[in-house]
């Protein structure tokens, strides 16, 4: 199919689009804007429904409430208006319902920068909301990966019947790449996606047959098993991580860093090889689960030390790279933030210190 | 022998109330449940629980129900209804579910002409958590929070959400009822029917305020408990239909 010209925050919208989401809501700030604005447009054009909500909390519970009716449903924002969402994401956890919501991360604490940044790290990964629930975590690093990962993403949501976060940044959100998007759901087979989860949906039913969701009970043994299952679902994704090794056989550095950074890494790397320097590249494209097995497949005898380059002060991404490294080798930094690219030159100089270590 | 009366089909079997001693909880329940059965679109509805005693009602129904996060309701029944416009969606809420945390969700909703259903059960009180000061507390009335009673200088005067919402342009109506006696249940009944009819008619937001006491948080016996209805609530809340259109 040709590629097309797309703004990173529309290529995702119309890749939500393709894939069935037929309800949006959100509100708006920088730099995920044109994302509302785009399913402002788009949504009567497909008979979906666009609701700009009175705030981030407002919006999460429209989708949460939408997809618990069995549509497609999904939501965005930036930093702190991902903190407001953490109650719905929470409660479609705490439920089991499917929905999908695209944070593109700015630099925090705080109301911070507008400009591009991954401070939310541990927040997408680790803790989403209250009470402990996990979700499948894509971290983009080009405009195709970001419509690739948001359209897998509404089929993953409804297989786990969990909410799924697409980890983007200020970056991959705001450029224009051509991209290839994927196929347009036709009206049927949207109909059947909703139709298959008509059992399961609030949509009415003959008594007898009620439909009633739960984000909460008063019985504490069903609750401790409602959590015993969500646990197996998320034990279900630990071989199911995805990531780009490149050039690492070899390798005597070995530069990891996800999303933009990632990317940015892979340039680096790519200049370095080319002055003759032993160095590779690992980059989780899930970030939940991550992608541990990337890491023991190094060769640690060959490897002097691993960079790890992010775009956050203090080092977040970190932490689940020296779970994955468990000491084998020394674990090196290459950290900007407040809104600050990190720079393909600066890593290819730290690349040749590490190297000649 | 004729059957006269029962238990509406819309409650689950066997089920045995839970709520407090001369609480006004199952009374609305089973005003509800005889509007939808009467209306007969039971099997087309689902009831969005705010938190709080109201949440309460999931227990009780037959139909289906999604509990939503404390004062969400109206956020969660918006996309709902815009999801699929054919089915009913109503929300049960209290005054701290709807005109505290929910205030903005439910004043939005309003504002927007959601074609959904509220069921605003005021109590003056947090019953569920334990009789904390409400936003429609009223000045004298004491709570675990306001141990001296609620005082306007510190905490404010009382919210009156239906007259709140009537200064919107998009709600088509706004009434507010009590179940303290059989007239005044009458009404309410009919208020909850006319709020459905118009959900059914796809005439937009209508919202029932029902004004009921709360013993246990209230600290007062049944018989005292209708006395301030009569005395002290229904004064700052006066009954009545305040908008029809
Ligand atoms: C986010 C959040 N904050 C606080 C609570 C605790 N909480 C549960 S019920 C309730 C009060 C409910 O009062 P009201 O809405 O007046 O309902 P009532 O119990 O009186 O019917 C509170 C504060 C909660 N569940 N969630």
């Amino acid at each position: 199919m040709a590629k097309v010209l797309m703004k990173g925050c529309e290529a995702i919208a119309e890749a939500a689009v393709r894939a069935g989401c037929r309800f949006f809501a959100g509100y708006p700030i920088t730099p995920q804007n044109e994302i509302p604005e785009y399913f402002s447009k788009r949504m009567p054009e497909v008979g979906g429904a666009f609701v700009q909500g009175e705030s981030e909390v407002a919006s999460v519970n429209m989708v949460y409430g939408a997809a618990a009716g069995g549509t497609r449903a999904m939501t965005s924002s930036s930093s702190p208006g991902i903190s407001l969402k953490s109650e719905g994401i929470s409660y479609a956890a705490a439920a089991r319902i499917p929905m999908v919501y695209v944070n593109v991360c700015r630099g925090g604490p705080g109301v911070g920068v507008i400009q591009p940044a991954q401070t939310d790290y541990l927040q997408a990964t680790k803790a989403s909301g209250n009470g402990g629930f996990r979700m499948r975590v894509f971290a983009p690093a080009t405009v195709q990966e970001a419509v690739n990962m948001t359209y897998k993403a509404f089929d993953y949501a409804d297989m786990d019947r969990n909410p799924v976060l697409i980890l983007s940044d200020g970056v991959v959100g705001t450029m224009m790449e051509p991209v290839e998007l994927p196929p347009m759901k036709s009206d049927d087979e949207i109909e059947r996606i909703k139709e298959s989860k008509k059992k399961i949906s609030c949509i009415g039913h003959p008594l007898g047959e009620r439909v009633w969701i739960k984000p909460g009970v008063w019985d504490t043994i069903m609750w401790e098993n409602i959590n015993k299952d969500a646990e197996k679902l998320y034990e279900s994704w630990a071989d199911q991580a995805e990531w780009e090794s490149f050039m690492t056989d070899d390798a005597e550095v070995i530069v990891t860093g996800y999303g933009i950074a990632g990317r940015i890494a892979r340039s680096a790397v790519e200049i370095a090889r080319g002055q003759g320097l032993k160095v590779g590249l690992i980059r989780p494209k899930t970030v939940y689960p991550f992608p541990y097995k990337a890491y023991e497949m190094i060769d640690y005898s060959k490897v002097k030390a691993i960079l790890d380059v992010e775009m956050s002060i203090p080092a977040l991404f970190l932490e689940d790279v020296k779970a994955a490294v468990k000491e084998r080798c020394p674990i090196s930094t290459y950290l900007r933030s407040g809104g600050n690219l990190v720079s393909r030159e600066e890593m290819v100089s730290r690349i040749k210190k590490l190297a000649s270590r | 022998m004729e059957l006269v009366y029962t238990r509406t089909k819309t409650l689950q079997e066997d089920k045995v109330s839970g709520f407090c001693p001369g609480c006004m909880h199952s009374t609305i329940i089973k005003l509800i449940g005889e509007v939808l059965e009467e209306l007969d679109i039971v099997e087309k509805t689902t009831l969005i629980t705010g938190i709080g005693c109201c949440g309460l009602h999931m227990d009780y129904v037959d139909y289906d129900e999604i509990t939503a996060p404390h004062g969400r309701a109206t956020a969660v029944a918006t996309g709902l209804k815009r999801t699929n416009p054919d089915r009913i969606y109503y929300t049960i809420q209290g005054d701290g579910d709807f005109a505290a945390i929910g205030l903005g969700e439910s004043i939005s909703a309003a504002n927007r002409g959601e074609n959904i259903t509220v069921i605003f059960v005021n109590n003056a009180i947090y019953g569920m958590t334990g009789g904390q000061m409400a936003p429609t507390t009223l000045l004298g009335m004491k709570a675990t929070t306001a141990q001296n009673g609620r005082n306007a200088k510190e905490h404010g005067y009382p919210i009156h959400m239906c007259e709140v919402l009537n200064q919107l342009t998009a709600p088509v109506f706004l009434a507010r009822c009590s179940c303290n006696n059989p007239q005044n249940l009458r009404k309410t009944k009919d208020a909850i029917k006319k709020a459905f009819i118009n959900q059914i008619e796809g005439r937009g937001f209508s919202m029932v305020e029902i004004v009921t006491s709360c013993l246990t948080g209230w600290g007062l016996s049944p018989l005292e408990g209708l006395d301030y209805l009569e005395e002290k609530m229904f004064p700052e809340y006066p009954l009545g239909i305040v908008r029809d259109i």
